[in-house]
């Protein structure tokens, strides 16, 4: 339905599309041969990931010794990992919902390939989990299943049993989400296949979905409510994150700002990581008409506000540290600032804090390189967030004889490159065999915001066969 | 649906004009079978006189559903079949298992709404899709006129399609 655009708005979709354009463009990738990058790039990541899938195996075999770990800092490169990915995975839904609910319509050229993204930070984070265990092989020990301890129950009282929930809730809702938005498109594909494989495949997950009126009012409310729930769920995921920290009594984790601090640096990370991929899907697609300037400078709007978040966090943060009297959780943030782990703190800061307000300026938020540098410093800047709370509030304990530093090994250092391995290989097999961008959305929006659109058709051509 | 020839198709190509037909063709006492579209037009629903959907319902009960199976669990492991004292607290220790019923609440919200929605729409994986024209999922919107369950006579119901903008009118 043509909605009411202000004049003022920019295109959406550029280049003067139709709807059969659209699918053209977007099923093209889908149906024809992998192209060369494409082959190139699904290699790379492949072997990243056997190298990354070996060191895990290794892991996973001796146990984790193999790891840079001492008896001071107990937890470092596993849980900064799980908890990078975790942020990163937030900003699919984040986009695919709030967005949805504040009818953004420019979340619809990108939604799809950020919901993917998500899912695979989410597998990404959860391999981490499993490492960490020690026994990946007793995991489901984490689940309430009756065992032959005589019933030994889970601890429901235990933030690291919420965020067992969380995760997998999360994990299973965005899959749903994410598939269910792909039913009218996978359609779309079946009806223009050629193969007999890709008409018996797409057609089976399609669900026989044929765009009725009566089917799409119900799909319209069935995604509404899914993006109501998404939404706090969302939020819930990294506030039940951040209470595995602020629920303990570490100085430098006891803290009440941890939930919406966390959510915010998770939401930054996580647009971060979007703007990356968008930039490198849209030239490698020629999907330059579709994901525009004005959606890199949309999200790198977001990037800046979500990072002022995040740097009034750290400020206060450390206000608190001293406000609070308590000489611990003082030297905690002084050690962090100042001791050992002085440039970790300050590479933080300085990716964080400092280079989002460099969108401030228009010229430097519609630059496609800055955006793209930027945008992976951002990240770089939100892992070392997470290496700085956990490695610089453990390394220095009550008593200075136990005081140690961490330094990785090559299974920290191949763990961690085993989950780009992953997440690089799932999400190439994506933009490969699915459409990265949501067509059915894409099409609805496009009157009023495209731009031959509205431009009133003849009705000349109208013929009749029996 | 199958080929007895017994539906009339108007194939539009703009999502308002299709919009439009739709009243259009009902004020000249024309029963429409459906609507097919690319991408949900809203109004279309209400104009082809769906009742409203009563998903939001159900997708409530299954998340009262969620809160239960939540709240049954944790109280039957940690209160009932093995207490534990943890830090002190009571055995009923609420505040501390709300996390876990709010992603209870959601999981079975989601699963339960996407399965009514599935059933509702008879959805299935490997179902045989009923396609009247193969280019409803690209850039073709179609209204469907069953001709038995019709006074009219089709040559009027294709005359009802053609004025009210249908660029193609087609029999299957």
């Amino acid at each position: 339905m043509s909605h009411v655009v202000s004049p003022i708005r920019e295109k959406l979709v550029t280049g003067g599309k139709s709807y059969h354009d659209v699918t053209h463009d977007i099923c093209k990738q889908v149906e024809g041969e992998p192209t060369k990058e494409w082959k190139w790039a699904f290699g790379i990541s492949c072997i990243i990931f056997a190298y990354g899938a070996y060191c895990l195996f290794y892991t996973w075999w001796q146990g984790i010794g193999v790891w840079g770990l001492n008896k001071t800092v107990g937890w470092a490169w596993d849980i900064t990992n799980f908890v990078w990915w975790v942020g990163i995975g937030h900003a699919g839904t984040l986009i695919s919902a709030v967005l949805l609910l504040f009818r953004q319509k420019w979340r619809t050229s990108i939604n799809r390939s950020a919901e993917a993204m998500t899912i695979f930070a989410v597998l990404c984070a959860a391999s981490f989990i499993l490492a960490h265990m020690g026994r990946p092989w007793l995991a489901h020990w984490a689940l309430p299943l009756p065992n032959a301890f005589g019933s030994l129950w889970v601890n429901f009282n235990s933030p690291l049993v919420w965020d067992v929930f969380a995760i997998s809730t999360y994990l299973s809702v965005s899959l749903l989400f994410w598939y269910m938005g792909l039913v009218p498109d996978l359609a779309t594909i079946r009806d223009r296949a050629t193969t007999k494989a890709s008409k018996f495949w797409y057609g089976f997950f399609s669900l026989g979905w044929t765009g009725s009126a009566k089917t799409w009012a119900r799909y319209e409310y069935m995604s509404l409510i899914l993006a109501g729930i998404s939404t706090p769920l969302v939020l819930s995921v990294h506030t039940i994150v951040s209470m595995d920290f602020a629920t303990s009594v570490i100085p430098g984790w006891h803290t009440t700002i941890f939930p919406p601090y966390f959510v915010a640096g998770a939401i930054f990370s996580g647009f971060a990581m979007v703007q990356t991929l968008l930039l490198i899907t849209r030239v490698v697609f020629k999907l330059e008409d579709y994901i525009t300037i004005e959606h890199i400078e949309m999200m790198n709007i977001v990037i800046t506000i979500t990072g002022s978040i995040v740097g009034i966090a750290y400020l206060t943060e450390f206000f608190i540290a001293w406000y609070s009297g308590v000489e611990y959780e003082s030297y905690a943030f002084i050690n962090r600032a100042t001791g050992p782990y002085w440039w970790a703190y300050w590479m933080m800061m300085t990716c964080n804090v400092i280079s989002p307000q460099l969108f401030w300026a228009k010229s430097i938020r519609t630059n496609l390189m800055v955006s793209f540098f930027l945008s992976i410093v951002v990240n770089v800047g939100m892992w070392f967030e997470r290496f700085v709370i956990i490695v610089t509030s453990l390394h220095r304990d009550y008593i200075p004889s136990s005081w140690a530093m961490f330094s990785p090994t090559m299974y920290d250092i191949g763990d961690y490159i085993f989950s780009f391995g992953l997440f690089f290989t799932l999400f190439f097999l994506f933009a490969k065999f699915l459409p990265v961008v949501n067509m059915a959305e894409v099409k609805s929006v496009m009157k009023g915001v495209s731009t031959n659109y509205p431009a009133k058709k003849a009705k000349a051509s109208t013929k009749t066969d029996e | 649906m199958s080929s007895t020839n017994n539906y009339i198709l108007g194939v539009y190509d703009d999502e308002d004009e299709v919009l439009h037909a739709v009243s259009e063709v009902k004020s000249k006492g024309i029963k429409i079978e459906e609507v097919y579209t690319p991408f949900p037009i809203h109004g279309l629903d209400t104009a082809l006189g769906h009742a409203r959907t009563r998903l939001p319902i159900a997708a409530f009960m299954f998340g009262c559903l969620g809160l239960v199976c939540a709240q049954a669990l944790i109280n039957y492991t940690m209160v009932f079949d093995w207490p534990m004292i943890i830090g002190g607290k009571d055995f009923f220790a609420l505040p501390d298992w709300i996390p876990i019923t709010f992603e209870g609440t959601v999981l079975f919200t989601a699963f339960g709404l996407v399965t009514t929605f599935c059933i509702s729409n008879d959805l299935y994986p490997g179902k045989k899709p009923e396609i009247l024209d193969i280019r409803i999922t690209d850039d073709r919107f179609v209204m469907a006129i069953n001709v038995d369950k019709n006074k009219k006579s089709a040559a009027d119901i294709k005359k009802a399609l053609k004025d009210s903008g249908a660029v193609e009118v087609n029999v299957k």
